[in-house]
């Protein structure tokens, strides 16, 4: 069971309190863990990745284990402390702004 | 009993502002989808209880939200939580935030490009709705006009939305972004004519198709732009805002970057009716619900300085179809006022008398319940508005 923390807003709009648990098969990546989360929140598509490309959006970053992992490789395996459900993924919309 | 519902659309939610027939006294309801952006929300003519909603966030992107209840609770109108994305038959189902220009089948990348501010050819990129336009008949038909520029509509209620490709091929290489972006910002739609759209792109001008989409030619013949190389180019104008009475949609109202302007023969040709205003530069323009020839705009400044003369809120109402205008400033601050008024944020209602609203950057909705005459806050500190819409209730 993957965990994955979702910022306030993207909560609001999948209507979840707290954390998301999903269920991943196979290797744990970001590409995976993303897939699942839209596949289980379909209003999600679109907000953490671009329709098209898939590439992260600007101001959305990936957080886990104390580590940005927002530049890693979306097929790169996650830490295993997250495929382990032990620790969350954290998306986070960065701090923008003036 | 009759009266009033009146969207309002901020940078931070969205207000729904709703008063009987006398339009006195307001209950205020919001902020709904707090703290997004909310560019454009407007109801169905032909359902008052369907309202479409344009959310965004530099963030998170691009939302559509859709109540059937008047605005008290929404949905995005895709694909429920918890169902499969594809039917039986691997068919994708609804994704109401999918925004996808028409691509080339050998390379998948959006078709065309066009002019950037450095005079590069660039590709379109999707960024935001800027404009929602119901179907005056059908409530599950919507148009929206976008950034970078285009339209799309959808058929299903806000579920899938797909783009009229024909559009960008007038003369869409050409077009370039204003300083706002490129972006789409009004659509009308001819009563009369089912098939026949009038839209405006900034920077780029007015066009029209008479065949649902199908074909489209510029209608800028007439006007003037001197920040262009030819002045007189066929696209490349910066229109702000058109506006167009049901009861003679050949005659076209257009606030322009600078000038006021007048078609009387549905876009093929204009001409300036600008004549006493202040200055002739700023965003909305319309028309009053029952007098054609009756049109309202706020004067700015200039493109630099986007707040009203003299820091005096000044809405003009021209009763001839423009060229004469006269100042109404009853109950509008006459005073250190510096806000502006952006392109989406006036509307009028279909009661008797004519009511009227705006918005401003300052967070104030005025409204008007005597056809402009005289004017009154409504609320005072919202987020800056972006955008006023009314629907008239039975």
């Amino acid at each position: 069971m993957i965990r994955v923390v979702l910022p306030t807003h993207l909560r609001t709009l999948a209507r979840v309190d707290g954390e998301v648990k999903l269920d991943v098969e196979g290797p744990v990546t970001q590409r995976a863990v993303l897939d699942a989360l839209e596949a289980r929140y379909p209003m999600l598509r679109g907000t953490v990745r671009d329709y098209v490309t898939h590439r992260r959006r600007a101001f959305v970053r990936f957080f886990a284990c104390e580590q940005d992992l927002s530049h890693a490789s979306p097929d790169a395996p996650l830490p295993d402390a997250v495929a382990t459900g032990a620790e969350p993924l954290l998306i986070v919309g960065a701090m923008a702004g003036g | 009993m009759s009266g009033v519902r009146v969207l309002v659309g901020t940078r931070k939610g969205t207000f729904i502002l709703t008063a009987d027939a006398k339009r006195e006294k307001w209950d205020v309801s919001g902020p709904h989808f707090a703290g997004w952006e909310i560019y454009h929300l407007k109801g169905s003519p032909a359902d008052q209880n369907r309202l479409y909603a344009s959310q965004s966030s530099g963030w998170f992107g691009q939302i559509i939200q859709r109540s059937d209840d008047g605005g008290k609770t929404w949905f995005q109108p895709g694909t429920p939580p918890g169902e499969p994305m594809t039917t039986p038959d691997g068919m994708p189902k609804g994704e109401s935030n999918k925004f996808v220009y028409d691509t080339s089948p050998e390379t998948g990348a959006p078709l065309t490009t066009h002019q950037f501010y450095d005079g590069n050819a660039v590709p379109w990129v999707f960024k935001r709705v800027w404009h929602l336009e119901p179907s005056l008949t059908d409530p599950d038909t919507v148009y929206a006009g976008v950034e970078d520029a285009a339209l799309f509509h959808s058929t299903d209620g806000g579920q899938t939305w797909q783009e009229l490709p024909e559009l960008r091929g007038a003369q869409g290489h050409l077009w370039q972004p204003g300083a706002g972006g490129m972006c789409l910002h009004t659509i009308v739609l001819d009563p009369s004519h089912p098939a026949r759209i009038f839209i405006a792109i900034s920077a780029a001008g007015t066009f029209r198709t008479d065949d649902a989409g199908t074909t489209w030619r510029p209608m800028n013949r007439g006007l003037r732009s001197e920040g262009i190389p030819n002045p007189h180019a066929e696209v490349g104008h910066c229109v702000h805002r058109i506006a167009m009475h049901p009861s003679r949609p050949h005659v076209l109202f257009m606030q322009k970057h600078w000038d006021v302007m007048r078609s009387d023969d549905a876009g093929e040709s204009w001409h300036e009716v600008s004549g006493n205003l202040p200055t002739d530069f700023g965003f909305p323009i319309d028309v009053h619900a029952h007098e054609p020839d009756t049109i309202y705009v706020v004067p700015i400044t200039s493109d630099s300085e986007h707040y009203p003369p003299e820091g005096k809120l000044r809405v003009y109402r021209s009763r001839t179809g423009g060229n004469e205008w006269e100042a109404l400033t009853k109950g509008l601050p006459q005073r250190d006022c510096y806000v502006n008024v952006l392109r989406d944020a006036m509307a009028v209602d279909a009661l008797d008398p004519c009511g009227l609203y705006f918005g401003t950057t300052g967070g104030q909705v005025y409204g008007s319940a005597d056809t402009g005459d005289s004017w009154a806050p409504i609320v005072r500190d919202l987020p800056p508005v972006l955008s006023v819409e009314v629907q008239t209730l039975p």
